[in-house]
C-alpha cells in the first residue's frame, strides 16, 4: 500500500514536471537521425558526431552552462593543455599571418590540420580588409593589452583551447583537437604578442 | 549637459553604424538584381520541365503523375508548400527527396544511382537538380507556407530545430555558430540569422540558385551539404530525413515570405 501510494506520487510528480515543460528535449531524436544519416568522408568519421564532456554541457545548456558546470570543465580542459616544453611561446609572427589567413584544415578533402582560419572570424592585422565579425577584433592585441608573460600565455593557452577560458565559447580548439601544431601556435602567438608584429603598430 | 550631448552623439553614431549597410553585399545586391534579369537558371528550368514531361528511366515513364503534395501532377504552388509530410511514405520530404522518390517509384530509378553524384559540375548538372529547378519556378511570387498541421510535421520542425542547435566535431561548430546572431560575417560574407523570421527566407530565398563560383545550378541539397563540410562533420546523406527537417525548421521560419523563384548565388 505505502509502495503504491509512493509510486503514485511519482507518477502524479513526472506529471507535473512535464506540465512545467511542454516541450519535450527532441536532441536525442536529432542525434539519433543523423546518425543514421551520415556518412565517414576523408577525414571526418562518423565519432565526430559524438558529444565529448564540453559540446554536451553546451548543448545541454545552450551554451549558457550553470557556474559550477562552466568552472569543472574550464579546469579540465586547462590542466589538457600542453604548454611547449622549450617554455617558449613565441615563433615568427610572418609566419603566423600566414597561418591565420588559410581557412583550410579538418574538413573532408583536409589530410587534417592546415590554417588556423583566424581571418574568418576575426580582424588580426591591418592590411586585411576581409576579416569576419563573429570573433573580437584582435588587431593591437598585446599593444592594448600589454607584452608580459602573462597575456603570453593567455594568448596560447586560447589559441590551444578557447573553452579553458569560457566554455562554450564559439571558436575551436586549434591545439586541443591537432588542428595546429605546437609551432603553428607559437607562430600565431607572436602575431599576436611581437612588438614587431602588424597586429601591434 | 556636455557629457548627456556626447553620449547622445555617440548613440547616433552607433545606430548610423549599425545600419549601414555591408557595401560588399549592397553591391552585390545590386549586381544580383540586374543578373536575374536574365538568370542562367532558366535554362535549367527548360531543361528541368523537359525532364519532367519525357517518360524515362527504367519503367519509360514521365514524372506527371508525381504528387509534390497539392495532388498527382499539380506543381503550381507545391514548392512554396515543401517540406510537408508525405503518408505514401510516412515522412516529410523536401522539394527535391520529394522528387528523387518520384524518380526512383515511378520512373524506376534506384536511390543509389541518384545518391552518387548528386551535385553540378562544370561538365554535368544532375537531372533532380533541374528538375527542381523547374518545379522551384512554379512558385514564383507565391508566399512560403510550409504546413504543420501534421504530428509528423511538427515533429521535423522541432527535430530539425534540435540539430540546427547541436554542436560536436572537430570544430565544436552547429548551424547556429554562424547562423544563430545578428549583423555577424565570415570574412566578408554576412551571415542571415535563420532563428529569426525576418532572416530565415535568406536560407531559402535564391535557392535552387545559378552560383557564379563555378558557374553552376545548384540546390538546398548542395547548400547544406557544403555546410556540414565547413562545419567539419562527417557528409549528410543526399535527399536524407535529417536535411528534410533542417530544411522544414528553416522554411517554416520563412512562412508568409514571398519566394522569387531560382536565383543567382554568388
Amino acid at each position: 500500500m505505502k509502495l503504491a501510494s509512493a509510486g503514485l506520487l511519482a507518477v502524479a510528480a513526472a506529471l507535473i514536471a512535464s506540465c512545467a515543460t511542454p516541450q519535450r528535449d527532441y536532441q536525442p531524436d536529432a542525434l539519433a537521425m543523423m546518425k543514421r544519416d551520415f556518412h565517414a568522408r576523408g577525414s571526418a568519421g562518423m565519432d565526430r558526431l559524438n558529444q565529448d564532456s564540453v559540446q554536451a554541457a553546451c548543448n545541454k545548456y545552450k551554451d549558457e552552462p550553470p557556474q559550477g558546470v562552466a568552472d569543472k570543465l574550464q579546469k579540465e580542459q586547462l590542466a589538457a593543455i600542453k604548454w611547449p616544453a622549450d617554455g617558449k611561446l613565441l615563433g615568427d609572427w610572418k609566419a603566423g599571418e600566414k597561418i591565420a589567413q588559410n581557412g583550410r584544415g579538418m574538413a573532408w578533402n583536409d589530410k587534417g590540420g592546415d590554417g588556423g582560419s583566424c581571418y574568418n572570424c576575426h580582424q588580426v592585422g591591418p592590411r586585411e580588409s576581409s576579416f569576419g565579425t563573429v570573433g573580437p577584433s584582435l588587431y593591437q592585441f598585446a599593444k592594448k593589452r600589454g607584452y608580459g608573460a602573462d597575456i603570453q600565455r593567455y594568448a596560447y593557452g586560447k589559441i590551444y583551447n578557447a573553452k579553458a577560458y569560457n566554455l562554450c565559447s564559439q571558436m575551436p580548439r586549434m591545439g586541443h583537437v591537432g588542428a595546429l601544431t605546437e609551432q603553428q601556435m607559437k607562430d600565431l602567438t607572436a602575431l599576436l604578442m611581437d612588438p614587431a608584429s602588424p597586429v601591434n603598430q | 549637459m556636455k557629457r548627456a550631448l556626447v553620449l547622445g552623439t555617440l548613440a547616433v553614431a552607433c545606430a548610423a553604424a549599425a545600419q549601414t549597410p555591408d557595401p560588399t553585399a549592397a553591391e552585390f545586391d545590386k549586381f544580383r538584381e540586374i543578373m536575374e534579369q536574365d538568370n542562367p537558371a532558366e535554362l535549367f528550368e527548360v531543361k528541368g520541365e523537359d525532364l519532367w514531361k519525357t517518360p524515362r528511366g527504367p519503367k519509360n515513364a514521365s514524372l506527371e503523375k508525381c504528387d509534390l503534395g497539392l495532388g498527382p501532377g499539380v506543381v503550381k504552388g507545391a514548392y512554396a508548400q515543401l517540406p510537408r509530410y508525405f503518408a505514401d511514405i510516412d515522412r516529410v520530404m523536401d522539394a527535391e527527396a520529394r522528387i528523387v522518390h518520384c524518380m526512383i517509384t515511378l520512373q524506376g530509378f534506384t536511390q543509389a544511382e541518384l545518391a552518387k553524384a548528386p551535385f553540378s559540375s562544370l561538365v554535368r548538372t544532375p537531372e533532380p537538380v533541374s528538375i527542381v529547378t523547374y518545379v522551384a519556378a512554379q512558385s514564383r511570387g507565391m508566399k512560403f507556407a510550409s504546413p504543420q498541421n501534421h504530428v509528423k510535421e511538427r515533429a521535423a520542425y522541432e527535430t530539425g530545430k534540435a540539430i540546427f542547435f547541436y554542436r560536436a566535431g572537430a570544430f565544436d561548430f552547429s548551424c547556429a555558430s554562424c547562423h544563430g546572431v545578428d549583423d555577424k560575417r565570415i570574412r566578408t560574407q554576412p551571415l542571415p540569422n535563420f532563428t529569426k523570421p525576418e532572416q530565415a527566407i535568406r536560407a531559402v530565398q535564391g535557392w535552387p540558385g545559378y552560383r557564379m563560383t563555378g558557374g553552376v545550378m545548384h540546390s538546398l541539397q548542395w547548400r547544406l551539404n557544403d555546410c556540414y563540410r565547413q562545419q567539419r562533420f562527417p557528409e549528410p546523406g543526399y535527399a536524407s530525413e535529417t536535411l528534410s527537417a533542417l530544411l522544414t525548421y528553416v522554411t517554416v521560419n520563412a512562412n508568409g515570405h514571398v519566394y522569387r523563384g531560382p536565383g543567382i548565388k554568388r
